[in-house]
């Protein structure tokens, strides 16, 4: 069904328009328009049923679902709930606070807020239609897996004593044992209808422009980077390129929406898996405007631990699949 | 005269908030007070966990969206 968008693209680029497939430019202008076409028809379609169907869920309810969970089965639930609840990255903080005034640890809440610019609906939509459902599913796994394992490890060291005082006094009064009773009402096919209607209103004007920017870029790198570069100077997983990507992909600030059609063009360009990930990971979740957005309810000592525990562990999954994919 | 905050990060959603009540205020001819508040704490007191959120008269609102200009009317009035 998705070689509808390929046939699209041929038509109007190379039939219409009368580009050449073989020259560059052509090349780049099919990537594009295939793929843009693609991606808004599937956003448009996929949004909406999503919404549908979780309009119920709410950051609230996965609080109260959290709060008093073994640790164990906490950081698992965490990273989950921050894979399928949806919310704005602007509600962070609140989402923090919630969570923490609710008792719930510091490492569960951090397991859900990494989670979740990593893993939504849209990245999963896209992963699966532009590189695959294997690509998807290892994305999926490593995303869960980083979020469950530095949540793991913030609770080891109690990073709760590197709150802000005001939230660590709000955890500590929680601790004593208060619950919350979040509304759970039923709701109708109207309000859902309206729910997922406000939804795809929502996301779509948030991310239509992050298309246009990473398929863009996709489109650039697949038209005019020549296929042997890659393959020559980056394709055996050489050890420094891991951490390397890492660090490049940290200035850049993306959300999953524009990062994945880059990560299908690098891919398709001979880039091992491992590092391509581990550049978009990097890109998507350790962002300098989030991290300041997190000073409000952190000390920066504990800032700067989190963030260098994301990069140790993107490198670490990078260097782990490169050794599985090239060797 | 009614004192109405809308909570939030300062991100657009919460300025559009804001502006939305504003407007509806003055179309309708009623008096009110609008206050961006972005003070965490204040965020916990109501607690708040999605933004931008509506308080009129010290009572939580709305939270997680921009309002529809319904719900709005419905405060002022």
């Amino acid at each position: 069904m998705l070689s509808l968008f390929t046939d699209l693209a041929t038509w109007l680029v190379y039939s219409l328009a009368g580009f050449s497939p073989e020259a560059r430019l052509g090349q780049s202008l099919h990537f594009f328009v295939e793929d843009t076409t693609k991606i808004f028809a599937l956003l448009v379609i996929m949004i909406y049923s999503i919404a549908l169907l979780r309009a119920s869920l709410n950051v609230e309810r996965v609080r109260d679902y959290l709060a008093n969970r073994h640790r164990l089965t906490g950081y698992g639930l965490g990273s989950l709930f921050g894979a399928i609840t949806p919310f704005c990255s602007c509600s962070s903080i609140p989402v923090f606070l919630g969570f923490t005034s609710a008792g719930i640890p510091v490492g569960i809440t951090m397991a859900f807020l990494i989670t979740s610019p990593l893993i939504n609906e849209v990245a999963v939509l896209l992963l699966i239609s532009l590189v695959g459902w294997k690509v998807t599913l290892l994305y999926v796994l490593v995303g869960m897996a980083v979020g469950i394992t530095c949540g793991a490890l913030l609770d080891a060291f109690h990073a709760e004593r590197l709150l802000q005082p005001f939230a660590l006094k709000a955890y500590r009064n929680a601790s004593a044992g208060q619950s919350s009773g979040a509304s759970r009402e039923r709701m109708t096919l109207r309000e859902r209808h309206t729910f997922a209607k406000d939804e795809l209103a929502d996301i779509f004007s948030r991310v239509w422009k992050w298309v246009f920017i990473g398929v863009g870029l996709g489109a650039a790198l697949h038209g005019f980077v020549p296929q042997d570069w890659f393959e020559a100077n980056l394709g055996h997983g050489e050890w420094w390129s891991v951490p390397m990507a890492v660090l490049v992909g940290v200035p850049l600030y993306s959300n999953a929406t524009g990062v994945i059609p880059v990560m299908e063009s690098l891919i398709l360009k001979g880039l091992p898996l491992g590092t391509t990930l581990a550049f978009c990971m990097s890109t998507v979740a350790a962002s300098f405007p989030e991290f300041v957005l997190l000073k409000q309810v952190m000390q920066w000592k504990l800032l700067i631990i989190l963030f260098l525990m994301l990069l140790m562990a993107f490198t670490m999954v990078g260097w782990a699949l490169n050794i599985g994919y090239v060797g | 005269m009614k004192e109405i905050k809308v909570l939030g990060s300062g991100c657009t959603k919460c300025v559009k908030t804001a502006e939305l009540i504003q407007s509806i205020a003055a179309e309708r001819g009623i008096e009110v007070q609008v206050v961006k508040e972005t003070n965490p704490e204040v965020f916990m007191h109501y607690g708040v966990m999605r933004t931008p959120a509506v308080v009129v008269d010290d009572e939580l609102k709305h939270s997680g969206s921009i309002p529809h200009r319904a719900q709005v009317a419905e405060w002022l009035d």
